[in-house]
């Protein structure tokens, strides 16, 4: 699993948020943007690019794009 | 003791009936004095649920409903019904954007297919007595109202809605009666899944006028008035138990 594709497909779920703001140590849920609904985006973007599926807990309980991209990693 | 919503006498099939509203719904058919037959997929269940029904007779058939010719051969085996439940289904949560055709017939296959297909096959090989009733398990999510991430589910369960209506009209004649079932959120196996979190349940429930979810007792016993000969004038109906959920 490549990083730079991580972030491109985290950053897909969003529409007002610039592609640009998207780093490795983001912290989404501070982002404006940021709601329930991008994060049932995440989820469904990673079981269909990466055939993960994660538990709401852990997506919970992720802050940064690193650490969702740990977990992903961890489980492939 | 006078009881228009007695089912002495009378044979009841329920699907889906490991668990859930569907073993509610058996269990409850029992106290009233139904012989019931159980189908589930998952044998050591359907166990436990059978041995919570107490009348003799009941029998329990281990089988998944999406596999038709299995469907057939027990169907032929199946001894003459008077009221069948179709309860078994399946919930998903997933965004309209990622609900690809495939996962949709997934829902699809179990939700609206296997039961419609199930009743086909019964009514087709006369297995329903003149004065059966047919329950279906629609939902509040579909018919009436909407969530996010489940436009799958809510199409199965509006279609289910239809299907019992036009069906209701066709069997009018016969004196068999369709209706449907719409509960809100009840407490079942079925909402306590890894894609959402207690603390989002516990949000969802403060949403209910009555503050909790439903019990599987509470929309058994919508299903005992459809199958009983107190709703034997009611027919094409669909009954809405959510403690008032839909009202706001």
């Amino acid at each position: 699993m490549e990083v730079k594709n991580f972030i491109e497909n985290f950053a897909a779920q969003f529409d007002q948020t610039d592609a640009s703001q998207f780093s490795f140590d983001t912290k989404f849920r501070d982002l404006e943007e940021w709601s329930s609904i991008i994060a049932l985006s995440v989820m469904a973007m990673i079981d269909e690019e990466y055939d993960i599926q994660l538990k709401g807990d852990e997506m919970r309980n992720s802050n940064t794009i690193e650490e969702l991209f740990n977990m992903v990693n961890s489980k492939l | 003791m006078y009881n228009p919503y007695s089912l002495k006498g009378k044979t009841i099939l329920v699907t889906g009936a490991s668990s859930g509203i569907g073993k509610a719904i058996a269990i409850e058919c029992s106290k009233l004095g139904a012989t019931v037959i159980i189908l589930g997929r998952d044998k050591s269940r359907l166990n436990e649920t059978l041995n919570q029904i107490l009348t003799p007779n009941s029998q329990q058939f281990c089988i998944d409903l999406t596999n038709y010719e299995e469907v057939n051969s027990l169907i032929f085996s199946m001894p003459k019904l008077d009221g069948i439940v179709n309860s078994a289904g399946i919930g998903s949560t997933i965004l309209f954007q990622f609900a690809s055709i495939e996962k949709i017939k997934n829902i699809f296959d179990v939700n609206f297919f296997a039961p419609v297909e199930f009743t086909r096959l019964l009514l087709k090989s006369k297995k329903i007595n003149k004065n059966g009733s047919i329950v279906f398990l629609s939902s509040i999510d579909g018919p009436i109202n909407a969530h996010i991430g489940n436009s799958s589910y809510s199409a199965s369960k509006a279609a289910l809605a239809a299907v019992s209506k036009s069906l209701a009209v066709e069997l009018a004649t016969k004196g068999i009666r369709v209706n449907y079932l719409m509960p809100g959120q009840t407490e079942t196996p079925l909402i306590h899944n890894d894609s959402i979190t207690e603390e989002q349940l516990k949000i969802d429930i403060s949403k209910y006028p009555m503050g909790r979810y439903g019990r599987p007792e509470e929309i058994a016993y919508g299903a005992i008035y459809f199958l009983s000969d107190a709703s034997s004038f009611t027919t094409g109906s669909g009954l809405v138990i959510d403690g008032g959920f839909t009202l706001q």
